[in-house]
């Protein structure tokens, strides 16, 4: 187990996310457990684990999906995130990529990003009173031209592939011009090549802003990884760069004595 | 909105509001004349049509499936039928000033509750505040707790079921079982004068055109989109920043101020408002207007609206038995073979012809029509 | 015109005289009686009715059979050697062209041949005279209720003697009370006899009565107790009694009538429970609301119906069983209709709740429609099967009706069947697969089609045994699913989607809920009451009672 971190070493200040002792239950199962985690800004890192070591929890307590039992989570200088709701959290500048790409199948790729596009007021009110912005246009195709869907821009999303969506997704969150974007397996289910590229984005994506990825693909996590976090059991096993992570006794240990063929991905 | 789009409404709102009230006040001889009957009959599908344009902005937009806008209909009619009960003043059969039916449960002093709705402008507000305050209050508990889909329905149609058991007892003070009728006049206009009859019902001819201005602007607007992307995925919405809650809130709120005013209008032309309007079954009527007509497509509501009362009032009187049979098999048949309504299935259709006949004369273009499409996959 | 107390009191003497033991042995015509049958005969009102009374007083249960015939206006004068003589007509019949009679005697009705009816003159038997007449022929009644077989009509004297409270009828229940050996119709007696005793006896005896009256928790006592304690001219020993008495039947009522909210509660929670489960676990399983599972319960009841007269034409000798043939029929009735209704349209609808929630109500109208066109619109009547008519007595002033302690344990046993079937059978466990992850059960070889077809019309025919159960407490109408329908899916919700254990709590807790509440603001707002507190509970507890909580709770 990591210890918090000690005084010394990077501080608040530095960090975009800090968590304190965080516990969460579900009905006895603890998938959370004295959870220490923080990110520096401008940091892209991964977090592995075996099943069940509570990484998608971990993104939902930072997204405000799940509240913990007890913790303190901390995001930026000096703001809780426990009281807040998701969208609120969202509105703070926190982005989430979901597993399965979740989509506004019924309006156009336009008007996903559109939607998601950051602004002083998400409200009722305020989206009454906007229509087609024009200074908005520039932001939008810039977005659809870095996920490549510039060319299906009137066409409902519903139309798209499952790549594509992932890919429109990770463009609505990178619209929502998020301080820390949190994506969960953002390669599960692609092509190599797609892979290679949704790769390249997140890297793309991290020189001005904080990337948390959950990810099982080992071969994409040395991609893209500069600092991995192994999560077993609810709390951190260790943390370092990859190659360091990969070694460590205890990682080993964790996925060997859990299934074979995750061992083997490991090395 | 499209071009095209403006162009048909503008010719429907002419045809509505001004061409079926001069044929009224045709001769009765004359081939174009429509009888008071009939335009009081329409009158009556008016307003179900404006209940029916908050029931699409609710359920074909941001897929809230309301069961129980029966209330907010009801609680529209009796706001403005207290008032006219109270027009009626003493001119009623026992010549109390009190309404008949008080006069029968021993009530001797008007219930406090009855005596603002002796202002006319009260009235006015009351027939849409008071359903959309109640509207608020439930919707504010159910959506914050995240109640949805099913759920919600479910406890929409448990409301649907509690309002309609309370409006039946006589305790209320809102005539029982019986409701209220037997109303006189409406701001002083004697109801039984043809004239009358037409001005209410050119007011809810035009009270519908901009209720459906007002549902094509929200629909237009960002909020409007968001509506959509609730439906498609509410999750992401939440994410992307925006408050689903506060969305459907603010829709039903709309839908619920449209069907308040919606029953204020009915209560007049109709001449009677009870309990048997805001039960469970008049509320999943309500929705097979929509999904007869076509969800997602506001002409659609009001078409819906139209001709599924119109089948009902040739039905129920020629062959009463069959109603409920038609209805059932309506419900059945509108989820399972036109599930986009009957516009949608005419919009398909009309594509198929259309890309037959370009295919057939200028196989150089092609440009694949946009279906509708299912609303809801 | 004697008073009616005097009747009374002669009567209970003479009912007193009778239970002794020193019965029947009066003479076949003692000179007085010999005179009352003579007035009979006269004009004179007040004569005829001392007359009555005087014959009556023999105690003789022949004289008071003659009563009866009298009453019924079968007694006829003749006249035979100069001397008028009272007989008995029987059955009447027409002889070439005059009406002739059986006739037997007075008193021991001996036949005395067939004679016609112009020989006779009826002896008329007015209303004052019937109304003379009727309180021997009732108290001949208790006499004989008090001796007979059946415990609940012993009981029902003692009670009503106890009402009278006439100190001549102590003797009477005092022997009764000795030769009973039925538990509740000893309490009966000695109920009697308190009452009694309260009414008429010394100052001590009262005071003693009023204690064993409040040990026995004698509801009925409650109006002279609190005359007694008002009494101002009873002791204070016998006010103390009678004011501690009463306290103490108080507590006592107020403990039955829980007891018996519950026990309502538990009964209309199990029709609640029968409808619930199948909704819950269809639901859980394929994400459908079925909205028509109401109108599956109106199947089972009208295949009830059905049953029912099947039998009463066929067997009527077997009547008592049509309900057990009818249980597997109106499950099997609902059932076959659940099944057609799955494979036919809702399979289409899947993963759209909200279309199958209409799809399935436009079927429910369907059904009704169809109900009220082939039975009618009116109620249609289900009598019960004798064996479940009346009820258990468990304790003082409280009787459980056997029809609901049925229900109750159909329910039960529904529930025991539904865990052995969802949790120890292989069909089970492809149930709760295909509910989990129905992708990866097909995957895996399990047929999801067949698994839904087969759960919903299992659920199906649970609301039709419901609808089976409703028929022993409820109106059949073809309406009757409407009304349980929103009641069940506040169960549905309230416990939690697919969720056993949620749904089988939640039924009985509405179910208590509902009864618990409806004495103190009336059925309608009571329903109201529970509307508002199910959406004040999902505030707390958005997804029921026992809500998956976790990564899998929502996409």
């Amino acid at each position: 187990m990591t210890p918090p971190p000690p005084a010394d070493q990077p501080t608040r200040a530095a960090s975009i996310i800090y968590l304190e002792d965080v516990t969460v239950n579900y009905d006895g199962f603890k998938a959370l457990s004295r959870l220490n985690f923080f990110m520096d800004r401008r940091e892209l890192r991964v977090v592995i684990g075996p099943n069940g070591a509570g990484k998608t929890t971990l993104l939902d307590v930072v997204s405000g999906r799940v509240k913990p039992e007890s913790g303190r989570v901390i995001f930026g200088h000096n703001t809780d995130l426990l009281p807040l709701r998701e969208n609120e959290i969202a509105q703070l500048g926190v982005g989430r990529k979901f597993q399965t790409p979740s989509v506004f199948v019924n309006l156009t790729v336009w008007d996903n990003v559109e939607l998601s596009l950051r602004r002083a007021s998400k409200g009722v009110f305020a989206a009454l009173r906007q229509r087609d912005a024009r200074e908005e246009r520039d932001r939008i195709l810039r977005t659809l031209e870095t996920v490549k869907l510039a060319d299906r821009a009137d066409g409902k999303a519903g139309a798209l592939s499952h790549g594509e969506k992932q890919w429109l997704e990770i463009g609505m969150v990178i619209a929502q011009d998020p301080e820390l974007l949190l994506v969960d397996e953002p390669v599960a289910g692609m092509t190599d090549e797609e892979t290679e590229r949704t790769g390249a984005l997140l890297e793309s994506i991290a020189a001005d802003r904080s990337v948390l990825v959950i990810e099982h693909d080992m071969e994409f996590v040395r991609q893209i990884a500069r600092q991995v976090t192994v999560l077993h059991q609810g709390a951190v096993l260790c943390e370092g760069p990859v190659e360091q992570v990969q070694s460590d006794p205890r990682v080993l240990e964790v996925y060997l004595g859990r299934r074979r063929e995750e061992a083997d991905a490991v090395h | 909105m499209p071009k095209r789009e403006t162009v048909a409404l503008g010719i429907g709102a002419i045809v509505v509001a001004v061409v079926l009230p001069l044929c009224n006040m045709l001769p009765a001889g004359s081939p174009l004349a429509i009888s008071n009957f009939t335009l009081n009959l329409f009158g009556k599908f008016l307003t179900y049509a404006i209940l029916a344009l908050g029931l699409d902005l609710l359920w074909g937009y941001a897929g809230v499936l309301s069961l129980g806008h029966g209330v907010f209909f009801g609680l529209g009619a009796y706001a403005m039928g207290m008032h006219l009960m109270l027009e009626i003043g003493s001119k009623s059969v026992y010549q109390s000033s009190l309404p008949d039916f008080m006069v029968w449960n021993q009530v001797t002093v008007l219930p406090l509750f009855w005596r603002p709705f002796h202002s006319t402008a009260f009235t006015l507000a009351a027939i849409v505040l008071v359903p959309a305050l109640f509207g608020f209050a439930f919707g504010y508990l159910a959506f914050r707790s995240r109640i949805r889909g099913v759920y919600f329905s479910i406890i929409t149609q448990a409301l649907a079921l509690s309002a309609w058991l309370v409006f039946n007892r006589n305790e209320m003070n809102l005539g029982g079982t019986n409701g209220l009728a037997d109303f006189k006049t409406v701001f002083g206009f004697p109801l039984h004068q043809p004239s009358t009859q037409r001005g209410l019902y050119v007011v809810t001819a035009l009270t519908l055109i901009g209720a459906y201005l007002l549902c094509r602007w929200i629909t237009l607007t960002r909020a409007g989109k968001v509506l959509v992307a609730i439906r498609d995925s509410e999750t992401r919405v939440l994410f992307s920043g925006y408050s689903p809650a506060a969305y459907k809130l603010f829709v039903f709120v709309v839908s619920a101020a449209l069907a308040g005013a919606a029953g204020a209008l009915y209560a007049p032309q109709v001449g009677i408002i009870t309990p048997a309007k805001i039960g469970v079954l008049p509320s999943i009527e309500m929705i097979v207007w929509v999904a007869a007509g076509g969800r997602g497509t506001l002409y659609g509501a009001v078409l819906g609206a139209f001709g599924v009362n119109w089948i009902q009032s040739w039905l129920t009187t020629s062959y009463p038995d069959l109603w409920l049979l038609f209805l059932g098999g309506l419900f059945m048949s509108a989820v399972l073979f036109f599930p986009d309504g009957v516009v949608g299935a005419i919009g398909r259709l009309g594509g198929r012809v259309r890309r037959l006949v370009s295919r057939r004369s200028d196989r150089a273009v092609s440009t694949p029509s946009v279906s509708l499409g299912r609303p809801m996959p | 015109m004697i008073s009616r107390l005097t009747v009374l009191l002669s009567l209970v003497a003479w009912l007193a005289a009778g239970a002794a033991g020193h019965a029947a042995a009066a003479p076949a015509a003692s000179p007085e009686v010999a005179a009352a049958l003579t007035d009979l005969t006269g004009d004179d009102a007040d004569k005829r009715e001392a007359a009555v009374t005087v014959i009556g007083q023999t105690r003789d249960p022949k004289w008071i059979q003659f009563l009866s015939a009298l009453r019924d206006g079968s007694v006829y004068a003749r006249t035979r050697a100069g001397q008028t003589e009272l007989v008995v007509g029987g059955s009447k019949a027409t002889k070439g062209d005059q009406d002739v009679i059986d006739i037997s005697a007075a008193y021991d009705r001996a036949s005395l041949g067939t004679v016609p009816l112009t020989d006779l003159k009826e002896v008329p038997a007015d209303r004052r005279l019937r109304l003379a007449i009727k309180p021997f022929l009732d108290a001949d009644e208790t006499q004989a209720q008090l001796a007979d077989p059946d415990a609940a009509v012993r009981r029902g004297a003692a009670v009503k003697l106890g009402n009278q409270a006439v100190a001549t009828a102590a003797p009477v229940v005092e022997d009764a009370l000795k030769k009973e050996s039925d538990r509740w119709v000893r309490h009966a007696l000695a109920e009697a006899l308190a009452l009694i005793h309260l009414a008429n006896g010394t100052p001590a005896q009262r005071a003693s009565a009023a204690r064993s009256l409040g040990d026995l928790h004698s509801e009925s006592a409650v109006p002279a107790l609190q005359r007694l304690v008002t009494d101002s001219t009873a002791s204070p020993a016998e006010r103390g009694a009678a004011m501690h008495a009463i306290r103490g039947i108080e507590r006592w009522g107020l403990l039955t009538r829980t007891v018996e909210t519950l026990f309502q509660g538990a009964s209309l929670g199990s029709i609640l429970l029968l409808m619930a489960l199948g909704l819950a676990v269809v639901f859980g399983l394929m994400g459908v609301i079925n909205m028509a599972h109401g109108e599956l319960m109106a199947l089972g009841a009208y295949a009830t119906f059905v049953v029912q007269n099947w039998f009463r034409a066929a067997w009527p000798a077997h009547f008592d069983s049509y309900f057990l043939v009818a249980l597997p029929v109106s499950f099997l009735v609902a059932a076959a209709v659940g099944l057609v209704l799955e494979r036919g349209v809702i399979r289409l609808l899947y993963g759209r709740p909200l279309e199958t929630l209409l799809l399935t109500w436009g079927a429910s109208l369907i059904i009704q429609q169809g109900l009220r066109l082939w039975f009618g619109a009116a109620n249609v009547d289900v009598s019960s099967p004798s064996w479940l008519s009346g009820g258990v007595p468990v304790m003082v002033g409280l009787t459980l009706p056997y029809n609901r302690v049925f229900i109750i344990g159909l329910a039960a046993v529904s529930v025991a069947a539904m865990y052995w079937l969802l949790f120890r059978t292989s069909a089970g466990l492809r149930i709760r697969a295909v509910t989990q992850n129905r992708a990866m059960s097909s995957c895996l070889g399990v047929r999801a089609g067949v698994v839904d077809a087969t759960t919903f019309a299992f659920g199906a025919g649970l609301a039709g045994l419901a609808g089976c159960a409703l028929t022993q407490i409820g109106n059949v109408g073809p309406s009757l699913g409407q009304n349980y329908i929103v009641d069940s899916f506040m169960v549905v919700v309230t416990g939690g989607v697919g969720k056993l254990a949620g749904t089988i709590l939640a039924s009985a807790g509405l179910g208590s809920l509902t009864k618990g509440i409806e004495p103190a603001l009336g059925a309608v707002f009571g329903k109201v009451a529970i509307l508002v507190g199910v959406i004040l509970f999902l505030q707390r507890r958005p997804a029921g009672l026992f809500a998956t909580r976790g990564r899998n709770a929502e996409a």
